[in-house]
């Protein structure tokens, strides 16, 4: 998996390439944390190159809009969701506790 | 019929996860139903890895597919500690965000995208048999 970091003046956009899986999805909390432990708690999450993603990733996921919801002081998006990742999402029941965009330059204006 | 023994550790979840596409590739199932498929797998792997073994290169994980013409079935074997999959309550996808909980998903998730999920424990031996049927509309 990789991760690349972009800051925006109003968020920071997470760029998530491979598998979200047991192996790696330590690497996307410490990526979260690194954000959120700065003060940034308005994250977009780009997984348009992301190819599987498993309910280890999906724990990740919650427990990071967890973190930026409270106090209402933002929130995780997600943007340009492959079918199948779409598809695990909804299984989870995630589609309803995050704001998904179809592509990542609207999920970063929204902020 | 293939059989492969790989590590139980989280770096053996990617190259189980080949192992298992080039079966249900073979089979035929769709590009879903694979998907599907690679998902039940690498839930049921962590499992074992995690909760099984309680660890890392603890113990191997047998794995072995049959390849039928109208389905592909999946057998994953550990010697790790048993568990009743009764007791394993489904999460409750329709809670609040706060109400989430952080266990049960991996379980549900092989339950709902696979045609059968059958646990047995035997001499030591934990066996999970997989299969998940062509016809199968995703």
């Amino acid at each position: 998996m990789e991760i690349t970091h972009t800051a925006f003046k109003h968020s920071d956009l997470l760029k998530i390439s491979g598998r979200i899986d047991s192996a790696t999805s330590p690497q996307l909390a410490d990526a979260l944390s690194k954000i959120t432990d700065n003060g940034g708690y308005r994250i977009v999450l780009d997984l348009s190159e992301v190819s599987f993603i498993s309910s280890a990733g999906l724990r990740v996921l919650i427990s990071a809009q967890k973190t930026c919801k409270r106090y209402n002081r933002g929130e995780v998006v997600l943007a340009a969701v492959p079918a199948n990742i779409m598809a695990a999402l909804e299984l989870a029941g995630f589609t309803t506790l995050f704001k998904i965009f179809p592509e990542t330059l609207e999920a970063v204006g929204s902020f | 019929m293939r059989t492969k023994v790989f590590p139980g550790n989280y770096e053996s979840l990617s190259i189980i996860a080949e192992f298992v596409r080039q079966a249900a590739e073979e089979v035929g199932l769709d590009p879903c139903a694979t998907y599907a498929v690679e998902t039940a797998v690498d839930e049921a792997c962590s499992n074992i890895i995690e909760h099984a073994y309680g660890g890392e290169n603890i113990g191997d994980i047998v794995c072995t597919c049959f390849i039928k013409s109208s389905e592909l079935v999946i057998q994953l074997q550990d010697t790790g500690r048993s568990f009743n999959p009764d007791l394993v309550e489904d999460p409750d996808i329709t809670a609040p965000l706060e109400e989430r909980e952080n266990h049960g998903l991996g379980l549900y998730m092989m339950r709902q995208w696979m045609d059968e999920v059958r646990f047995s424990f035997d001499d030591g031996i934990n066996t999970l048999t997989m299969v998940k049927r062509k016809e199968t509309v995703c």
